[in-house]
């Protein structure tokens, strides 16, 4: 294998490996859980896409042919790593903080992790009619 | 050389995951515990392509995907449970 493409997997391998480090010790450091929120879902996920570079970079090298299974695994962590924190975020919030704290909703539907959503809320009062 | 980098990052790796566990045993809060649960995940998706480079093969690459959509599917699931009560309403 060529020494540059030697040294660039490399320093993706050791720049990887402080990112996902940094990610899971930011996760114990951390004071809050919201604080928390934020060490895994960018730092993880910044070392992962790391290691999945130097794997591509490395597989290329090596075989002679790129492949982009790796980018596929990347772009999917990617995607998915905001919304995970997203619901995250909202299931601490459903638990531990009341409907009173939160501020006030800016359109006529309240806060969509303490009341069901419009469509379903109008089923219900749909159904409970046709009962009575 | 590379053999050196990867062990740094088995090492760098392994030492996240024990964190990871950590988190889960201590967690005050459930979202705490999804949330370390989350990240050993994308972590075992890690050592995983590592595995593969260190071992010059490129087998393990689906079953990283497939622990991917795995573990995207039951951090959502774990959460619906907490937010809804229930997973599919």
């Amino acid at each position: 294998m060529h020494i540059a493409l030697e040294i660039a997997v490399s320093a993706f391998l050791v720049i990887a490996g402080v990112f996902g480090l940094v990610g899971s010790f930011g996760l114990i450091k951390l004071r809050d859980t919201m604080q928390r929120l934020h060490a895994p879902t960018k730092a993880t996920t910044l070392g992962v896409g790391g290691v999945l570079i130097a794997s591509m970079v490395y597989h290329w090298a090596d075989g002679g042919q790129i492949t982009f299974h790796e980018l596929l695994i990347t772009l999917f962590l990617f995607l998915t790593a905001p919304v995970s924190a997203n619901f995250i975020a909202k299931a601490y919030l459903a638990q531990n903080v009341a409907e009173k704290d939160l501020p006030e909703p800016l359109t006529e539907h309240g806060w969509a992790i303490y009341n069901d959503p419009p469509l379903i809320e109008e089923a219900k009062e749909a159904l409970d009619e046709g009962r009575a | 050389m590379i053999t050196y980098a990867l062990f740094f990052a088995f090492g760098c790796f392994g030492l996240a995951l024990l964190l990871n566990l950590w988190r889960i045993v201590t967690g005050p809060d459930s979202a705490d515990r999804i949330l370390a649960l989350d990240t050993m995940v994308i972590n075992a998706i890690a050592l995983m392509v590592l595995y593969g480079i260190w071992r010059g093969t490129a087998v393990y690459f689906e079953a990283s995907m497939l622990i991917a959509m795995v573990g995207f599917v039951s951090t959502v699931a774990y959460c619906r449970f907490v937010l809804r009560g229930d997973i599919i309403e």
